[in-house]
């Protein structure tokens, strides 16, 4: 079982952090490569083909947003960022330069697995094109081809732009997805930095779909971030 | 025996001059008694020679006429350019002092130490020029005559009979660092003139008809020498004092000078410094003000202020005392400062005066007892004396149209008394009288004695017989006539002595009263702006004048400290006068020898410390003229403003030491308080972890869950230190960036929630958050953190399973949340304390955390703009509220339905 699960790139400068990373992954069931330094990171995502990067943002000898653009200008992997609490811009700018997820350190085993395995799914359902036409997520149904909402089964009414939210949601679900991102899909790429356009309807859609929009099941904030759309399948 | 060492606290000012000396630069002066004499010869001479010994000398200013000889040897030097300067369209040139501190040679050269610069130069007198180069430390060479000594002016004027308008203090020849006395027998000067070496042969002849006489020149001559004699005996005293030669110091006795409005007592003053050179003693001009000087004309009251300023210049005191006597205030002064002379001038009043009034230097003479009083001739009035033909009181003709009328009452009342009650003549002169006294009393002197005049003649024609005849044919009615005026004189002259006294009594009182009111108010005034703002305002009703103060910023930069309509706006000349006043702790501008060509006068801020600021003082519209008494007012408030300044400054420095213990002690405590947390979640984890390592087989696996189980409590509670300990420094550093955004408040609530979800996870925590809650300006990262702090809290000190309620409405302009639980309620004492650095609440587990948490909460709120607090709920538990405010509006959202349009 080792030897087919995926394949994942570890560039990480601490050796502690990456030895606890490797019992707890391989544990997992994953394959892992390791990189103490961005340059050989890069290097390594090229010959070893991984199927996702864990990448730390502080690196010795290159930024880790460099070795994202390098990445990026070739390859589609996921990666999934790691950073310190605090620098909430520097996450928000690894996410729209093409991050698909970031932790925060300390962080625990089972979060970060929780954050691979989603970021692994969008990529298969990337590759096999169709995805779901029909989105469940706790006691929210979106039918995608009727474009219909359900809470409980009761048929809620959006305003196209509420629709249009939500179903960019949908199609990151699980993962975070920065401010900026969901604007540029929503309104446009002129209207990326209208951040309240973004808490307004936002806060429409949890009174509408939200029975408490002060403790949310769905549509999760993460400050000074952006916004993540619960994928969990069942109800607590 | 007298002590033969020096006293200590003259041999600290002596290191202190030499001190001072040794920085600034020397003074050379090459002193003549006539033009001609070959003074600038010998400075190019001495200049020349010091050059080829390798000195760097620079010719400053030499005058464009000089002679050939004198040009020959200014060749191989280098010449300072000139500054040219156009007067009323003429070119003139002048010395370029910012040049030469540019520049800034070693040895400086400049002609003509007397010369008067052109207006619109920097200074009005090239000595001023001289001066600051020396306080630059340049070493300057210079050409002095004697008649241009201040002191000299006069004997000068009286020997040749030329007035010299250009003068020098005498205390630059006598701080001369070396003094060279050129020499020239007149007969050789007289050659030379004829020979045209001196002047081009038409202006020779004029000058040798006028100055260039024989008698003058010898008579000029022996003052020079006398002078530089004077200098060398001098320069032996300090020698013999620096080496103890002389056994006792004399006493220190001041000279006393009494200066009127007259132009000649500039004459006294000459006299009384020369006597005080030689003496070297004090001395002080005292001005004594009588009722008569409220007669006194404009133009007097500027020959007085000039005089007193005269005084200032050549290095007196000055002091106006006020009074009745003027022998007496003199004399009762002059024994408060231990003046062991007065000087006055010879009185040249005719002997009847005298006899009236009482002469001041015979009454000085009866009452002085041991002060010696000397009598300087000279065509001088004494002390406080006015000119009387110059009096003028407005209004004059009203006033004796107002004394006819009086007469003219005086006679119909007289009429009807003498037809109805058949008085005595004698009685009815009582009513005219009583009509005298009133005149005298309200009009003053003159009315009064035309009134005196009037109602005798009056009476005498109306109602002594034989009637309608003006005769006196009987003596006693000579004697009505002679009271009468001798009431009137009396009355009006008493009555004009009170309104004088009261008059001075207010003006007194107005003074006192503004230093009073300023120094009261400034005592109560903490900060440099609200201390400028009330000077200015006390300054300006002090007198009639515009007034600002000027403060320098970080870089030194003079700035108003007010920007108000009273005060005045300041151009660029006038701030580079102000700059000047500032950096030379002098006062300067309009009315003083520096750049009085500006508007207002600058007065510096002095304190101990230096100058701190610049009162800037215009005359308002009425004003025209600041006199010597405005002055000294102004001076004596711009003490008190400096001192409220140095005070607020001092105030300020120790408010920042004391900070800085503060911080010491805050740094020492969270030192303490970190160590012993960090320690404790590492020992648990070292401990934990080594023993899963070495008792690997041995242990359950229960113990080894629970192991596991604290290793990861603890870090996470290290986790939480450290990033409170980040958290806290930077809020004291002013690190902490905020970036408010309008937002929900909800979503941050929920956003805090879930990060606490572990620690509440056996809680019921209930959110009651208003339906229309407007969205509010915040950073949602930083009141996440105080969310989470408060609801860690919560968890901490409250039993487990007991419920956590979050609330947010809106009260007024703010929106405010808070945390509520069921537990124990607070510690006893101040609620405040909470959020206090390293205050940490009892209860049930005390040792977690370094008490920081509800510190940076607070930080985060204020940062905000609101405001947290604390108290205990009435059914039991704790309520943490804050508040943030709704400031300014939220960005419109285009087609944004409220809360959505449902089809």
């Amino acid at each position: 079982m080792t030897a087919d699960g995926p394949k994942i790139l570890l560039i990480e400068d601490e050796q502690e952090i990456r030895r606890f990373l490797r019992v707890s992954l391989v544990g997992h069931g994953y394959r892992l490569v390791e990189s103490a330094t961005g340059r050989d990171g890069v290097m390594q995502a090229a010959s070893q083909q991984p199927d996702l990067m864990i990448l730390d943002l502080g690196l010795p000898d290159i930024d880790g947003m460099e070795v994202i653009r390098q990445v990026r200008e070739w390859s589609q992997m996921p990666i999934v960022v790691l950073s310190a609490r605090g620098q909430e811009h520097q996450k928000v700018d690894a996410l729209d330069a093409g991050a698909d997820d970031y932790l925060t350190k300390p962080f625990s085993v089972g979060e970060l697995v929780a954050r691979l395995r989603v970021a692994l799914r969008h990529v298969a359902q990337d590759t096999s094109e169709a995805g779901e036409p029909i989105f469940v997520s706790g006691r929210l149904r979106v039918d995608l081809a009727c474009r219909q909402v359900f809470v409980d089964d009761v048929e809620i009414h959006l305003t196209p732009i509420e629709y249009r939210l939500l179903t960019t949601m949908i199609k990151n679900a699980g993962k975070v997805i920065t401010h900026r991102q969901l604007l540029r899909e929503v309104w446009g790429p002129d209207n990326a930095e209208e951040t309240h356009y973004l808490r307004v309807y936002m806060a429409q859609l949890r009174r509408k779909l939200e029975t408490d929009p002060a403790q949310p099941q769905f549509l999760l904030t993460e400050p000074g971030v952006g916004y993540r759309l619960s994928s969990c399948q069942s109800t607590e | 025996m007298p002590d033969q060492r020096p006293n200590p606290d003259a041999l600290l000012a002596r290191v202190q001059a030499d001190e001072a000396k040794k920085a600034r630069g020397k003074l050379k002066i090459f002193f003549g008694a006539a033009p001609g004499v070959g003074k600038t010869y010998a400075m190019l001479e001495a200049a020349r020679k010091v050059g080829k010994e390798g000195a760097d000398v620079v010719v400053g200013y030499i005058e464009p006429h000089c002679r050939p000889e004198t040009q020959a040897l200014v060749l191989g030097l280098d010449v300072l350019p000139r500054l040219e300067v156009d007067y009323r369209g003429a070119k003139l040139w002048e010395f370029n002092l910012d040049a030469a501190l540019d520049l800034h040679p070693q040895i400086l050269l400049v002609d003509e130490l007397a010369h008067t610069n052109a207006p619109g130069v920097t200074h009005t007198k090239r000595w001023q020029d001289v001066m600051r180069l020396l306080e630059a430390g340049i070493d300057v060479y210079t050409t002095l005559n004697v008649q241009h000594l201040e002191s000299l002016n006069d004997v000068v004027a009286q020997i040749t009979g030329v007035v010299v308008r250009e003068t020098v203090p005498d205390s630059i020849l006598e701080h001369a660092d070396e003094v060279e006395l050129v020499d020239l027998p007149p007969d050789d000067l007289l050659e030379r003139l004829r020979e045209g070496k001196v002047y081009i042969p038409r202006e020779a002849e004029r000058a040798m008809a006028n100055f260039f006489t024989k008698g003058n020149l010898i008579a000029l001559r022996e003052l020079a020498l006398r002078r530089t004699a004077e200098r060398v005996g001098e320069q032996m005293d300090v020698y013999r004092d620096r080496h103890a030669v002389r056994a006792a110091w004399p006493a220190r006795e001041r000279l006393l000078v009494c200066v009127g409005p007259s132009p000649f007592a500039a004459r006294l003053v000459r006299a009384t410094r020369r006597m005080a050179a030689s003496l070297k003693s004090p001395w002080i001009a005292v001005h004594v003000e009588t009722p008569r000087d409220a007669d006194l004309s404009e133009a007097d009251r500027a020959q007085l202020t000039q005089n007193l300023r005269l005084v200032e210049q050549l290095g007196g005191e000055t002091a106006i005392l006020s009074g009745q006597n003027v022998a007496e205030e003199l004399v009762q002064y002059a024994r408060s400062r231990n003046v062991a002379k007065i000087v006055v001038g010879k009185p040249k009043q005719p002997r009847w005066r005298e006899i009236f009034r009482g002469s001041l230097v015979y009454e000085l003479t009866r009452k002085c007892g041991d002060i010696d009083v000397y009598v300087i001739s000279g065509d001088h009035e004494p002390a406080g004396a006015a000119t009387r033909s110059l009096r003028t009181s407005p209004g004059s003709r009203g006033s004796y149209l107002w004394a006819l009328a009086v007469v003219l009452i005086s006679t119909g009342v007289s009429a009807l008394l003498a037809f109805g009650a058949t008085l005595e003549p004698t009685n009815l002169a009582m009513v005219y009288l009583a009509g005298v006294v009133a005149v005298a009393l309200r009009l003053g002197r003159g009315p009064s004695i035309v009134a005196a005049v009037l109602s005798v003649a009056a009476f005498d024609i109306c109602f002594v017989p034989p009637r309608w005849k003006f005769t006196v044919t009987d003596t006693q009615y000579l004697l009505t006539f002679l009271v009468m005026l001798l009431t009137g004189v009396v009355v009006s002259t008493l009555a004009a002595r009170v309104q004088f006294q009261a008059l001075s009594a207010r003006r007194r009182e107005r003074r006192t009263a503004a230093l009073y009111a300023i120094s009261r108010e400034l005592a109560a005034s903490p900060s440099r702006d609200q201390i400028a703002r009330i000077a200015e305002q006390h300054v300006m009703a002090a007198a009639d004048v515009r007034a600002v103060v000027l403060l320098p910023d970080k870089e030194r930069k003079l700035l108003p400290a007010t920007v108000g309509p009273a005060g005045f706006v300041l151009n660029v000349h006038e701030e580079a006068v102000a700059r000047w006043a500032f950096e030379h702790g002098q006062t300067a501008g309009r009315g003083t020898e520096t750049l009085p060509g500006s508007d207002g006068v600058y007065f510096p801020l002095s304190t101990s410390r230096g100058a701190v600021g610049v009162l800037g003082v215009s005359p308002g519209d009425t004003t025209p003229a600041l006199d010597l008494e405005h002055l000294h007012l102004f001076e004596a408030l711009a003490g008190l403003i400096a001192l409220a300044l140095e005070r607020a400054e001092l105030e300020a420095e120790a408010d920042q030491i004391r900070l800085d213990i503060e911080t010491e002690r805050l740094r020492s405590s969270l030192l303490s308080a970190v160590s012993h947390d960090l320690r404790t979640p590492l020992s648990v984890i070292t401990g934990a972890g080594s023993t899963l390592l070495d008792g690997d087989a041995s242990l359950d696996p229960a113990t080894r869950r629970e192991l596991s189980a604290s290793i990861l409590n603890e870090s996470e509670r290290l986790n939480r230190l450290v990033a409170n300990l980040l958290d806290m420094t930077r809020l004291q550093a002013g690190a902490l960036e905020i970036k408010k955004q309008w937002q929900p408040v909800e979503e941050v609530i929920g956003a805090s929630l879930a990060r606490t979800a572990r620690q509440l996870k056996d809680r019921s925590v209930s959110t009651d958050i208003a339906a229309d809650l407007p969205f509010v300006p915040l950073d949602d990262l930083l009141i996440q953190q105080v969310l989470v702090n408060l609801l860690e809290n919560a968890a901490r000190y409250t039993p487990e399973g007991t419920p956590i309620e979050i609330s947010a409405r809106q009260e007024g302009q703010s929106i405010v949340v808070a945390v509520a639980d069921r537990g124990p309620g607070l510690p006893s004492g101040d609620p405040n304390r909470l959020f206090e650095k390293f205050f940490r609440g009892g209860g049930a587990k005390p040792r977690i955390g370094a008490g920081l948490g509800l510190a940076i909460c607070r930080g985060i709120v204020q940062l905000h703009g609101g405001r947290i607090q604390a108290e205990n709920r009435s059914d039991g538990g704790a309520i943490f509220r804050f508040s943030l405010p709704l400031e300014g509006k939220p960005p419109a959202v285009p087609d944004a339905g409220g809360t959505g349009g449902e089809p």
